[in-house]
């Protein structure tokens, strides 16, 4: 087993633990930063030692010991902790799964996203401190406080720790989801400098997608944020040259696609909109997805559909970069013009968008209008962080 | 646990009310009264403040004397104009009240002891 592929299994091992574990101890001591502390204890000692000692045979078993020991340990003067820590034993109940609370409380709306995020990876995935903060490139120390002040909050404020019901579920279920999705993006093309890819939060998002779609059966959403994730890595293979710079739909080696995972992702995709016949922006968006999977050449590709998609999605959430896209889906449609008419009224919102600008390049080019073309690359360049992006533009531009 | 909502008011909800004609008036104030009635299991205290052109600030970080001085402590467009004092389980239901309140824009929620 090489290094990386040794790093994820211990990344698994420890989502599928860390989490459930989390619940539990947050269920028996009804205090969540200090389950939540005992938990991160046992994950930073699982990280140092197993890499060395490889994974113990039940690594669950000895998360909780290590939990418990250190709970018993740091919570000694209490001794109510005491008592409820002894009641602590292995196997944990299967049933009910209590990670679904653990994800709302993480979440919840009176957090900021980036608390959100934070909280999530920690608490639900088991990442370390160190792990989180390498993933966004900040100082480890930015995400502890981070952490901790959010934990405070969640005390001090009294965010409650439940699921919600009735009405507030479809909102509060939305502000889950948009944190998974915000660290799927952040994975998939990250927007900071110096890597284009970081696989481990793809990983994580896809994970908790499934959890989300496993433990809410009868919300669509859910399953249609998974199937979107997994339309979107069946492709990662062909994004990247083999110089690490990225490849644009158009010139993408179609042969290198999963077909397999599109085919399956395409099928949990129609299973969902079948069954519960209540269409949302992530089921709206992983069709459009899918249209572009299922086409085995770029020519084949059913433009049409996607521009009537791109409207069912902009019905239910209008935003501007929803409309650039679709103004990239009416240029194969209709033609250049009418997609750059689109473009021209959309300038002022997206005025610091790369996209808008290097679509906008493309558009002025198959219009034969170069200068012009020219001009909008170089403010694309400008304005993208992301050297894959970068690498893309100057090459463009040289070749002018 | 205990938490007080903090009513605040910004300049376009005082010109809408200044606006507004009597019966208008009168109607948005029976859904504050209301609202205030509904709750009552919850609320354990409010205050309605007097607009903020009544306000005196003293400052007693200035020097040997404390500096009197007319007006709120600090000049903005979003004024605090009331508070309630509520018990309720946790943030969730703070929320749920804050979510129906029937007047002012903003209302911000801080746990309280």
């Amino acid at each position: 087993m090489g290094e990386q592929e040794a790093h994820e299994a211990l990344a698994r091992v420890v989502r599928e633990h860390a989490g459930r574990l989390a619940a539990c101890l947050m269920s028996l001591l009804g205090d969540f930063s200090a389950a939540e502390d005992l938990v991160q204890d046992a994950i930073e000692t699982a990280l140092e030692r197993w890499p060395v000692e490889g994974v113990p045979e039940r690594p669950d078993a000895w998360l909780l010991v290590v939990a418990r020991r250190r709970g018993l340990d740091v919570l000694r003067r209490e001794s109510t902790y005491r008592a409820k820590l002894a009641r602590l034993q292995w196997p944990l109940p299967a049933e009910p799964d209590e990670r679904l609370r653990l994800v709302f409380t993480c979440c919840h709306p009176a957090l900021s996203r980036g608390a959100q995020i934070a909280l999530t990876l920690r608490v639900v995935c088991g990442l370390s401190t160190a792990q989180i903060a390498a993933a966004f490139l900040v100082p480890e120390t930015t995400v502890a406080q981070r952490i901790t002040r959010a934990k405070k909050k969640i005390t001090e404020a009294g965010i409650p720790y439940r699921i919600p019901a009735g009405r507030e579920l479809p909102e509060r279920l939305g502000e889950v989801l948009m944190v998974v999705y915000l660290l799927f993006n952040e994975g998939y093309l990250s927007s900071t400098a110096e890597r284009a890819q970081a696989r481990d939060l793809v990983d994580d998002a896809e994970w908790l997608a499934a959890l989300l779609s496993n433990l809410l059966p009868k919300e669509p959403e859910a399953a249609g944020l998974l199937a979107l994730i997994r339309l979107h890595r069946a492709r990662g293979a062909a994004r990247f040259d083999a110089e690490g710079r990225l490849v644009l739909l158009g010139g993408q080696d179609r042969t290198r696609w999963d077909r397999r995972a599109i085919e399956d992702a395409t099928a949990l995709l129609m299973r969902t909109a079948r069954t519960h016949r209540r269409p949302g922006p992530y089921q709206l968006q992983a069709a459009i997805v899918a249209c572009h999977a299922e086409a085995e050449r770029f020519e084949d590709t059913d433009w049409h559909q996607i521009v009537v998609l791109y409207d069912l999605l902009l019905a239910l959430v209008p935003s501007p970069v929803t409309r650039l896209h679709r103004a990239i889906a009416l240029r194969h449609a209709r033609g250049p013009e009418a997609a750059l008419a689109e473009l021209e009224q959309l300038g002022g919102a997206l005025e610091r968008y790369p996209l808008l600008h290097a679509t906008r390049a493309e558009l002025l080019r198959d219009l034969g209008r170069h200068a012009e073309a020219y001009q909008a690359d170089v403010r694309a360049l400008e304005l993208t962080a992301n050297p894959a992006q970068q690498a893309l533009l100057e090459e463009r531009l040289r070749w002018e | 646990m205990k938490y007080v909502l903090m009513f605040v008011e910004t300049e376009q909800f005082a010109q809408d009310l200044e606006a507004m004609d009597e019966a208008g008036r009168e109607a948005a104030f029976e859904a504050v009264g209301r609202w205030f009635a509904e709750h009552a299991d919850k609320i354990t205290h409010h205050t309605h403040l007097h607009p903020v052109h009544t306000a005196t600030t003293v400052r007693l970080d200035g020097g040997a004397e404390p500096i009197v001085t007319d007006g709120p402590f600090i000049e903005g467009k979003e004024v605090v104009s009331g508070f309630a004092e509520i018990e309720v389980a946790d943030l969730d239901e703070a929320l749920a009240l804050a979510r129906s309140w029937p007047a002012c824009p903003i209302v911000e929620i801080r746990p309280a002891s």
